[in-house]
C-alpha cells in the first residue's frame, strides 16, 4: 500500500501528461454514452436530457412495427455479409500471391498501385463511381453498348446497389488490406519452405500446407472483427450513393438514423435505433469471439 | 561434376507463377484504369470526352477545366478549410495520442490498467450520432471549426500503435540510465522518446492528415456556414448533388458547355482533389507496412 503510494507520487509527471485524453475520453465518449438514456425517454431540447420525461421502451416498440424495421434491416445485414463474402479473401489471394514473386520493380509496383485508392477519399470515390458507370457518357456503359448491350442506368437500378457498393469497396480496399497478411507472411519462419523444399513440395503445396495455416490466426483476428461489425456499415459511402430510384435497396440503419435523427430532429426514436444497432453488434463481437475461443483458441481478449 | 546449370523448377510451379504474375497484373491494371481514365478525362476536351472517344489517353489536349477550376471561390475556400482543418487536427490527434500512450506505456505507472479500460471500453460502447451531437451542440461548438477538431481528438487504435512501439522498441536501459542520471518522464519522453520514435510518429501523422483531408462526414453533421466548409463538403456539392458553382462556368461560352464542360470539369474536379494526397503517398508507402506490423503484434 506505502509502496503503492510511493510510486504514484514518483509518477506524477505522468498523470499530469495522460489528464488531457482522459478528460477528453470522459467528455466526448462517457457523456454521450451516458446521454443514450434519451433513447428511453421523450427528449425535449428545452427540458434537457435529464429533464426529459421517461417513456421505457415506447421507441423501440415504435422501431420493431414500423414498416420499414425488416427492409431495414434486410438492407444493412445483406450489404454487410456481401461486402464480407467478398471483400475478406480478396487480400489474402493478393498476399498470398505477392508472396510467391520476388521483390522487385514489378511487386513493388503492385503494391504501390493496389494500396493508392485506399487514400482516395469517399466522397471522390463515389464520384468516380457514378461517373464510371453513368449512362451513355460513362466508360462502363460505353463498353457494354458497344457489345451490344442495352444503355443501363446502373446508380438507378435498386437490384444492382449492392454490388456496386461492395465491388468499388474491394477495389478501394484490397491492396490496403492485403498489407497485414503480407506481413504475417514475412514473419513465417524460412526453415520451413527449405524443409518443404527438401522434401519435394511443390509451390502449390507449399502455399497451402506453409502459408495458408500461418496466416490462420490474423485471419481469425481480422474474421472475429468485422463479424462484429456486420451492422456498422460505412454510413459516409451508403449516403453519398443514394438517390430517389435506389433507396429501396440501399437504406440501412445507420442513414435511417441521420435522416430520422438529426434531418427529422426526432432524437429520442433515433437514439433508439442507433442503441438497438449498436447492442446487435455488440452481441454478435462476444459471441464470436467466444465461439472463436472455443474452436481455435484465438480471441480478442 | 558441378556445372553452372541451376536445377530448374519443375513444370507445375513455372505454371502456377506464370499464372500469379498475369493474376497480378490483372489485379493492378483494374485498379490503375479508372484513375488514368479520370487523368486523362480532365485533359481532354469536352466534345471527345461525351462523344465516347476518350479511352485511355487524352483526346483533343486542353486544359480549360483547370483553369475554370481555379476561378471558383467556393473551391479555394474548402482547399483553405481543409488545410487548416488538417493541420491544427492532426497536430491535436498527435499530442493527444502521445498524451495518452506514452504513461500506459510506462511499467511503473500504479492505475495504468484502469486508464486502459477506460479506453478500451470506449471501443465497444459508444453513444452513437445522436447522444454525440448533443455533446457538441451542448458545448457549443455547433459550427464551429472545434466541432470538426475535438470530438475525434485521438484514436484508440493509434494510441495501441504507438504504446506497442514504446514498450517494444526502446530499451529499458535508457529509461534506467536517464533516471539515474535525474531526467525526469517528461523530459525523457521528449529528449529521448520521441526522437527515437520518428518512423512511428511519421506514419501517425500521415494517417491522421489523409484522415482529416479526407473527412465530410463531420461537416456534414456540424457545419452550417459556408465559410468554414471543407474541401471534401465543397466537392461533394457539385460532384454528387450536381450543384457546380457559377463563378466556375462564368467566362466560358455557351457552346463549350453544351458540348459537355460540366462532365470534363468534374473529372479535373476530381484530380485535384486527390493531388495533394497522392503527392505525399510514395514517400510514406513504405512506413505504412511497419505501422501495420506494430499494430498486428499483441501488446
Amino acid at each position: 500500500m506505502v509502496q503503492t503510494w510511493i510510486k504514484m507520487r514518483r509518477s506524477w509527471e505522468l498523470y499530469l501528461l495522460v489528464l488531457l485524453p482522459v478528460l477528453y475520453l470522459i467528455i466526448f465518449q462517457y457523456i454521450p454514452m451516458f446521454g443514450v438514456i434519451i433513447a428511453f425517454k421523450d427528449f425535449n431540447i428545452i427540458k434537457g436530457i435529464l429533464g426529459s420525461p421517461w417513456v421505457g421502451f415506447k421507441h423501440f416498440n415504435e422501431l420493431f412495427h414500423s414498416p420499414n424495421f425488416q427492409l431495414l434491416l434486410k438492407n444493412t445485414l445483406l450489404i454487410s455479409l456481401y461486402s464480407l463474402l467478398a471483400g475478406f479473401p480478396v487480400p489474402i489471394l493478393l498476399a498470398l500471391a505477392l508472396n510467391e514473386i520476388r521483390m522487385g520493380l514489378f511487386k513493388r509496383s503492385v503494391q504501390m498501385i493496389t494500396y493508392a485508392p485506399h487514400f482516395i477519399s469517399t466522397v471522390v470515390m463515389v464520384s468516380i463511381t457514378i461517373l464510371m458507370l453513368s449512362p451513355h457518357v460513362g466508360v462502363v456503359d460505353k463498353l457494354l453498348s458497344s457489345l451490344g448491350w442495352s444503355s443501363t442506368n446502373f446508380m438507378g437500378e435498386p437490384k444492382l446497389f449492392k454490388s456496386i457498393y461492395v465491388w468499388s469497396g474491394v477495389w478501394q480496399e484490397m491492396g490496403y488490406a492485403s498489407i497485414i497478411y503480407i506481413a504475417a507472411l514475412s514473419s513465417v519462419d524460412p526453415s520451413l519452405y527449405e524443409a518443404a523444399r527438401m522434401d519435394g513440395a511443390s509451390r502449390f503445396k507449399k502455399i497451402i500446407h506453409i502459408d495458408l495455416p500461418s496466416l490462420l490466426p490474423i485471419t481469425i483476428t481480422m474474421l472475429i472483427l468485422s463479424l462484429g461489425n456486420v451492422m456498422g456499415v460505412g454510413f459516409e459511402k451508403i449516403y453519398l450513393m443514394q438517390n430517389s430510384l435506389n433507396v429501396s435497396t440501399s437504406e440501412v440503419i445507420s442513414t435511417y438514423v441521420y435522416k430520422v435523427g438529426l434531418l427529422g430532429a426526432n432524437f429520442s426514436f433515433s437514439s433508439a435505433v442507433g442503441l438497438f444497432n449498436s447492442v446487435i453488434n455488440l452481441i454478435l463481437l462476444v459471441t464470436v469471439n467466444a465461439i472463436s475461443r472455443k474452436v481455435s483458441q484465438n480471441s480478442l481478449w | 561434376m558441378l556445372t553452372n546449370q541451376t536445377i530448374r523448377e519443375p513444370f507445375g510451379d513455372r505454371m502456377l507463377l506464370v499464372f500469379i504474375y498475369a493474376l497480378l497484373g490483372l489485379l493492378t491494371l483494374t485498379v490503375l484504369y479508372p484513375l488514368l481514365y479520370i487523368l486523362s478525362s480532365s485533359l481532354s476536351s469536352p466534345s471527345a470526352v461525351v462523344s465516347g472517344q476518350v479511352w485511355l489517353y487524352p483526346v483533343e489536349f486542353s486544359l480549360k477545366a483547370y483553369q475554370s477550376i481555379f476561378k471558383s471561390s467556393q473551391l479555394m475556400m474548402g482547399f483553405y478549410n481543409s488545410v487548416i482543418y488538417t493541420v491544427v487536427g492532426t497536430l491535436i490527434n498527435v499530442l493527444f495520442t502521445v498524451l495518452m500512450a506514452f504513461p500506459l506505456s510506462q511499467r511503473g505507472m500504479p492505475g495504468r490498467k484502469y486508464i486502459m479500460i477506460l479506453m478500451m471500453v470506449t471501443l465497444f460502447f459508444s453513444g452513437g450520432l445522436i447522444p454525440t451531437y448533443l455533446l457538441v451542440k451542448n458545448l457549443h461548438m455547433l459550427d464551429t471549426r472545434w466541432a470538426l477538431w475535438l470530438p475525434g481528438a485521438f484514436s484508440i487504435f493509434q494510441v495501441i500503435i504507438a504504446r506497442t512501439f514504446f514498450m517494444s522498441s526502446i530499451p529499458l536501459e535508457l529509461q534506467e540510465a536517464s533516471q539515474i542520471d535525474g531526467c525526469r518522464d517528461t523530459r525523457y519522453l521528449w529528449s529521448i522518446v520521441l526522437p527515437l520514435s520518428k518512423p512511428i510518429l511519421a506514419v501517425m501523422t500521415l494517417m491522421y492528415a489523409v484522415g482529416h483531408w479526407n473527412a465530410y462526414f463531420d461537416a456534414l453533421i456540424y457545419l452550417r456556414s459556408e465559410h468554414l466548409f471543407p474541401l471534401q463538403y465543397v466537392l461533394r456539392n457539385m460532384l454528387i448533388l450536381n450543384a457546380a458553382d457559377p463563378e466556375m462556368l462564368a467566362n466560358t461560352a455557351q457552346s463549350l458547355r453544351d458540348q459537355g464542360f460540366e462532365q470534363v470539369l468534374k473529372y479535373a474536379l476530381i484530380v485535384v482533389a486527390c493531388i495533394p494526397v497522392l503527392v505525399m503517398y510514395p514517400f510514406v508507402q513504405k512506413h505504412f507496412v511497419k505501422g501495420v506490423m506494430i499494430g498486428s503484434l499483441k501488446g
